[in-house]
């Protein structure tokens, strides 16, 4: 290794992006990605079973499901799905700037995306307070004006559960991604090290379920307004 | 393979596309279309997860080994939704008596 050696060559020699285990980089590869999609499936199983049970009961209490829904802010949800996507877009370029090895770009991007993912928690945090505030929580304070306040009760248990699960995997990958910033800072990474692009791939996927989610809490009943 | 680099423009082209798309979505709620609302609410989901799969998560150039992964737990999902379904909505079609 020469004086002018980049960071990412040096962390070449201290410990190689290729693990023993593995004939060649493109076999790794492989195996990183595959590791995280089994585990994305397993995650569409998790959040499957919500969506499930949600749309069973929103099958049998069809009006107190857009009773309710009509009672979230849509503006809220419509903004926090805009930053969710813009976050997406974040991640993408970290993955890109990963690849190509440039590691200031790959900070910021890194950053940008924990800045919108934290924006996007805070929005929710929000909705919750404006949720508690109207007695709009499930439990024995939960109130709603009309005569299926028991249904409209089961769509809240829906959209604390679901939103609730949604933003503790948001969580997760900030705290993901703060890691992965302190060691792309500390020492860089390798362009052939596929880290940030599985962490990539999990972060998209949140995004997939929070495409799901805002239509069928927010938007379901506001046709029968 | 993984390797792939993707313009930067792309991933703004789908950013924006992405963006269009929520904002269709919450225009299209606002308009009574009748039992259809969600059937469009859901057709719009799903071109945008489609778009996040092919391109954010680099699935267009994954792969096929990688791509029956997903096709796999997309048809798990599908048998978990459809049966679920399928019981739901098969029980009134039998009342059963209460000597059953």
């Amino acid at each position: 290794m020469s004086d002018t050696a980049t960071v990412p060559a040096l962390q070449e020699h201290v410990h190689g992006p290729l693990k023993h285990q593995f004939d060649d980089i493109a076999q790794q590869h492989e195996a990183d990605t595959l590791g995280m999609w089994l585990f994305l499936a397993t995650e569409v199983m998790f959040f499957g079973g919500m969506f499930t049970g949600y749309s069973i009961y929103r099958s049998q209490y069809h009006e107190a499901f857009a009773a309710a829904s009509n009672h979230l802010d849509l503006l809220m949800g419509t903004i926090n799905t805009g930053v969710l996507i813009g976050s997406s877009l974040t991640m993408a370029m970290a993955v890109h700037a990963a690849a190509l090895g440039r590691r200031r770009a790959l900070i910021i991007c890194l950053i940008a995306t924990m800045v919108l993912g934290c924006g996007f928690l805070g929005i929710k945090a929000y909705e919750y307070h404006h949720k508690f505030v109207e007695n709009l929580v499930p439990g024995p304070n939960f109130h709603f004006e009309g005569n299926s306040a028991r249904e409209t009760e089961v769509f809240y248990s829906f959209y604390f559960a679901m939103t609730g699960l949604h933003a503790i995997h948001m969580i997760i990958g900030v705290g993901i991604l703060a890691v992965l910033t302190f060691y792309a800072w500390w020492r860089g990474f390798h362009p052939q090290n596929k880290h940030i692009e599985i962490t990539g791939l999990y972060w998209h996927f949140v995004d997939i379920v929070w495409i799901f989610l805002f239509p069928l809490l927010y938007l379901v009943g506001h046709h029968e307004k | 393979m993984s390797d792939h680099i993707v313009p930067i423009r792309t991933y703004f082209v789908i950013f924006m596309t992405l963006l269009i798309f929520t904002l269709i979505t919450v225009g299209v709620a606002l308009v009574d279309l009748g039992r259809f609302n969600v059937v469009v609410a859901l057709a719009i989901a799903g071109i945008k997860a489609t778009l996040v799969v092919l391109f954010f998560m680099h699935v267009r150039w994954s792969s096929p080994l990688t791509k029956i992964f997903i096709a796999a737990s997309l048809f798990w999902l599908a048998i978990l939704l459809g049966f679920t379904a399928a019981d739901y909505i098969s029980r009134a079609w039998t009342p059963l008596g209460l000597s059953w």
